[in-house]
């Protein structure tokens, strides 16, 4: 079993990063709203720990990889506020200049390859990136995250199948967050226990609820060691609930008022607040609360005041060298 | 110069890169130790080990999702299918994936990637081993589609494609592995990507044609030489990008065309040649350009129904007569 690390210098900061994703949502949600933002809109509200932990046992050499609900790891990866919310705008200055959108952040400066719209279909991709490091000798880790509503899709299988024979560097990430769109687990999985599907792979695993951040990193740094020192794949299920809807267009009646608040009790972000609260960190916590509202605050007047993309950018960023046609 | 069969032209152009490049390497389903379903990878894994000649189980959109990640951080490799009617199943990978990610990006990434195999028709193989896949994939900006009917095209072409820094699709009629050619050792001999050829000049119509048309339609020219027309034939070797300047001359030259190509016509790549050239070259033209190309059904087993499905020199020359108006 895992211990909990109790520097409280690092639960700051993954407080800050978790705080700093809830809040850019929160704002991003409102410019929604505005009809500023276009789209869909996938928000990772009450999923924060997950991708902050994570980080936090990554190195920032190593690969990570997501699907649509990409913006919590983004920003936990270290994509600046002002990059992200312009993408959202579809502003030129946004992290895939306005031509990806919410589902698409890319930030190849921070190894952030992806935030991916077909379910499950990055998750051999990712492999890639492991094969890759292996096959150049390097210890780089990937990581690669998607719902339990992937778990269901050919990729899913063929790209933990070819980890597992080729023994590559990787950690697959299930956030299941009990709900595949509308429809819950028990409706999308006979065996709802998804980290069994390891054992058909000969692969290892872990399941745990996400409680606490530190706890997410300590049981991510085991796989990431494992991948690190052995080159050896595993699968890891994290437990966890979305508070929003699948996306802004989804009322999420196929839940009821009570569990939702039930399960809001639980908001790993507050009991983090609440438990550096507790250890004498008030002004530590007030002071990064400011300075992260101040952060989301410039991030969306750098949006609004950014330019779009003119239709300049198409032809380059379709291939590389002379358009081919 | 060397005399070559088609398929030791594409493993020679393997080998060559392999050798000068070590981010290049080679993925598919009995590559290896098999030495290839069809031969082409034959000797490879002796050459250059099971690091870098990788056999890989029948998980088409996995092998393909790993080969893009993989050029993606920067590695180059080639990927084989056993035959191009099985990409079907990593279609997504190639469209959603491979074409995209530059673009959905903003340009941060690119996918340096060739994927490879047999293409078309062959002997009696049945409707899911007989389709001709370019018109798929030349229908998506982001992915380039080269189809070659010479040895040394081959060789030439699949070099290029190595070194080129998108996603290139490289298409080997499954009955060409057998032709031979004369083909340059010179390890820096390349084809660019998008000019075709002129393999036989002619003053009365084009034949336009790629991959394996390009034979046939020399053996309707032969015949149509008998009766006094000459046909001129240009090789397009790449569908995408296109060289319609050479299309374009050549009608100009000839005031007639017919394309000829493997695969069901509706939205074939013929259409958008034809389309191209009534645009381009209206006031050339002296008839309407015809396509002689694959009927409109799936691939027969009984051979003289396939034979009738798939186009022959016979096909070719009855359009060239009614361009002609001689029908």
């Amino acid at each position: 079993m895992t211990t909990l690390t109790n520097g409280d210098d690092l639960h700051l900061s993954l407080y800050r990063k978790m705080f700093q994703i809830r809040r850019f949502e929160e704002e991003a949600a409102r410019a929604y709203a505005q009809s500023k933002i276009g789209g869909f809109l996938h928000l990772y509200i009450g999923q924060e720990p997950i991708a902050v932990g994570a980080s936090a046992a990554l190195r920032p050499d190593d690969y990570v990889m997501t699907t649509y609900r990409d913006h919590g790891l983004a920003l936990a990866r270290g994509m600046s506020p002002r990059a992200a919310m312009a993408e959202l705008y579809g502003k030129v200055t946004g992290c895939s200049k306005g031509l990806g959108g919410s589902m698409h952040f890319f930030d190849k400066e921070h190894n952030m390859l992806g935030g991916y719209g077909i379910v499950g279909g990055h998750i051999p991709i990712a492999v890639g990136t492991a094969f890759a490091s292996k096959y150049r000798g390097e210890d780089r880790v990937s990581m690669v995250f998607f719902g339990e509503g992937a778990v269901s899709i050919g990729d899913f299988h063929e790209g933990m199948s070819l980890a597992a024979l080729w023994k590559l560097p990787i950690v697959f990430v299930c956030e299941n967050n009990e709900y595949a769109m509308g429809t819950p687990l028990s409706r999308t999985l006979s065996v709802e226990d998804v980290s069994l599907k390891a054992l058909a792979y000969g692969m290892e695993r872990d399941r745990f609820n996400s409680e606490h951040v530190l706890q997410v990193r300590d049981r991510l740094a085991e796989a990431v060691a494992r991948a690190r020192t052995n080159s050896e794949p595993t699968l890891v299920e994290i437990r966890t609930y979305r508070f929003r809807g699948h996306s802004m267009s989804d009322p999420g009646k196929y839940r009821t008022k009570e569990e939702l608040e039930e399960r809001k009790k639980k908001d790993v972000l507050l009991r983090s607040r609440v438990e550096l609260e507790e250890k004498g960190h008030k002004a530590a916590l007030e002071a990064i609360e400011k300075e992260v509202e101040d952060e989301i605050t410039d991030a969306i007047r750098f949006a609004e005041e950014s330019p779009e993309p003119g239709p300049e950018v198409l032809e380059p960023t379709t291939y590389a060298g002379p358009f081919a046609r | 110069m060397t005399v070559l069969r088609f398929r030791e032209a594409v493993r020679a152009a393997m080998v060559e890169e392999m050798e000068r490049d070590e981010r290049v390497y080679l993925v598919g389903e009995e590559v290896g130790h098999y030495q290839g379903a069809y031969k082409v990878t034959e000797g490879m894994l002796d050459k250059f080990g099971s690091r870098r000649v990788i056999d890989a189980p029948i998980t088409e959109s996995g092998f393909t999702g790993i080969s893009i990640g993989a050029a993606m951080v920067g590695l180059r490799p080639i990927v084989e299918y056993m035959t191009w009617n099985f990409s079907a199943v990593a279609f997504d990978q190639i469209l959603n994936n491979a074409a995209k990610l530059r673009q959905m990006s903003g340009g941060q990434l690119s996918i340096p990637l060739v994927l490879r195999a047999p293409n078309g028709s062959a002997k009696q193989v049945g409707s899911q081993h007989s389709h001709a896949m370019e018109h798929f994939y030349a229908h998506v900006p982001g992915l380039k589609v080269l189809a070659p009917a010479m040895p040394a095209d081959a060789k030439g072409l699949l070099k290029s494609a190595i070194r080129d820094d998108n996603p290139v699709l490289f298409m080997e009629s499954e009955t060409l592995y057998g032709v031979k050619g004369e083909v340059p050792d010179d390890p820096d001999f390349i084809v660019p990507l998008g000019v075709a050829s002129i393999v036989r000049e002619g003053t009365d119509v084009s034949i336009i044609a790629w991959s394996r048309m390009v034979h046939v339609a020399i053996e309707a020219a032969a015949e149509l030489e008998k009766e006094g027309i000459s046909a001129e034939i240009v090789d397009l070797r790449s569908l995408r990008p296109l060289d319609e300047e050479t299309i374009v001359k050549s009608v100009t030259k000839t005031h007639r065309a017919v394309v000829a190509h493997e695969g069901w016509p509706y939205g074939g790549v013929g259409a958008e040649i034809a389309d191209r050239i009534q645009r381009l070259a209206f006031d050339e033209l002296d008839a309407p350009v015809l396509r002689a190309t694959t009927l409109d059904v799936p691939m027969p087993y009984n051979a003289r129904l396939e034979q009738y499905v798939i186009p022959q020199a016979s096909r070719i020359i009855e359009n060239v007569h009614r361009v002609l108006y001689k029908s």
